[in-house]
């Protein structure tokens, strides 16, 4: 065991965790922010995707030890009230079916359009492959990252 | 997905790194972005009694020019090589193979010398770097070695590197204005590996081509330059019949893989296609 002192969400928080712990469960089990998804745990689904110094990670492989002294947000930092423009945007189009890989996806397009605030289709594809829904919403995810495009910009 | 148990450590520095391998033996691995061998622990293929981790080393992932030479830090990501403006501009190869790496989670952790130090007979570097005529710096105990990536790639996740060795740079000699090259693969649509990924680079000399390299990885369990291909299409002014007739022999001379996802005579046949896309690609 170990203290590390991390910036999650933009509050310091300070945990006793052994150093190879993953963040997912740093946040899940330790910090008690459910809202990154478990899935398959061994780096394929996406589920799990955060932003470290905003670039989109997975937390599962992602140790404590490579995240302190980063910048951490997970989806319940995103924003304050969950309006932000991906998250509007997801409302919007009605993307979740099951919604278990939804807040993995809403993380990734929000590191897409943060570096990429108009991206085309190909675009969009290229930075959302990582991320697998096995219900197959795949066409509204594109849809809803078009649209929070569209509406930050306008 | 939990790994059997091992110990962990962070390494504050290489000699840091290369001591605690000497502590702790054979048991021991290096662990940098944790894309390929934290899966592989979780699966159980691998269960090291000791990770040392090299990721929080200062200065170990810079990419520069240096005496002709394009060189990359072990920890660089494929992220960091993706974007990266001195290559783009030196060998776009290099920046297209680190592009189409994974997924975008992938690039922004796993790191070059993690990749090539795993060696998976999929991965997309391998194809790239042998084409590139890249060299591997290791350290060890005993000071610093440069290994050709020809000869760095040994076997199905074998390479030339020894239990108590860390790999620290590759080192990328500086193509000619004139040379040009690309990397494509024909990809597994899930994992996103290579099925056949083939790299091209030729320089052209009044329209011939010269220096001609293709390498492969995918195809056989051993990436590898296809040195018959190359002889064929050295010297000649391409057109769409010798690129055919180089582009016919792709891969001969290697025992082809074959799995569930392609059978060996599939991999062939994709050699053949890939060889020829990324030569018209770098004579077009």
């Amino acid at each position: 065991m170990a203290t590390f002192n991390l910036q999650i969400n933009g509050k310091n928080q300070q945990v006793d965790v052994a150093p190879d712990t993953p963040m997912l469960w740093v946040l899940r089990d330790h910090i008690k922010l459910v809202g990154t998804k478990y899935g398959c745990g061994v780096s394929m689904c996406g589920a799990c995707t955060i932003h470290l110094d905003g670039e989109a990670v997975r937390s599962c492989q992602t140790t404590v030890s490579a995240a302190e002294g980063k910048s951490i947000t997970t989806i319940e930092g995103l924003s304050e009230k969950g309006d932000h423009p991906v998250q509007k945007a997801w409302l919007e189009m009605d993307v979740a079916q099951c919604g278990y890989c939804q807040a993995g996806q809403i993380m990734s397009a929000a590191a897409l359009l943060e570096r990429n605030p108009n991206p085309s289709d190909q675009e969009i594809e290229t930075a959302m492959n990582g991320n697998i829904c096995r219900c197959g919403t795949y066409t509204r995810i594109k849809q809803a990252v078009k649209t929070a495009a569209a509406n930050s910009q306008s | 997905m939990i790994p059997s148990e091992f110990e962990y450590y962070r390494a504050g520095s290489v000699d840091e790194a290369l001591q605690l391998l000497n502590e702790k033996g054979p048991d021991a691995k290096i662990l940098a972005g944790g894309h390929s061998l934290l899966p592989a622990m979780k699966l159980r293929f691998n269960n090291p009694g000791a990770l040392i981790d090299i990721g929080g080393i200062p200065d170990l992932s810079y990419i520069r020019e240096e005496n002709g030479y394009l060189v990359i830090g072990a920890c660089a990501t494929h992220a960091q090589i993706a974007t990266s403006s001195v290559l783009a501009s030196a060998i776009p190869m290099i920046s297209e193979t680190a592009g189409i790496i994974g997924d975008v989670q992938v690039r922004n952790k796993g790191t070059i010398g993690g990749s090539i130090a795993h060696a998976d007979p999929a991965a997309d570097w391998p194809a790239a770097l042998l084409a590139a005529d890249a060299e591997v710096v290791i350290a060890g105990a005993s000071g610093t070695r440069t290994v050709p990536v020809n000869d760095f790639f040994q076997g199905l996740f074998t390479t030339d590197l020894n239990e108590s060795e860390l790999i620290t740079e590759i080192r990328i000699p500086k193509p000619s204005s004139e040379t040009r090259s690309t990397y494509i693969k024909f990809e597994q649509p899930a994992s996103r590996f290579a099925i056949v990924g083939c790299a091209a680079m030729v320089t052209r000399n009044n329209g011939s081509c010269e220096n001609v390299k293709v390498a492969f990885t995918g195809v056989s369990a051993i990436p590898f330059r296809d040195h018959q291909l190359e002889q064929e299409l050295e010297g000649k002014v391409p057109d769409e019949s010798n690129l055919d007739a180089a582009c016919e022999i792709a891969a001969k001379s290697v025992d082809i893989m074959g799995d569930h996802f392609a059978s060996q005579d599939y991999r062939r046949h994709l050699a053949k296609v890939f060889a020829k896309r990324a030569l018209k690609t770098v004579t077009g």
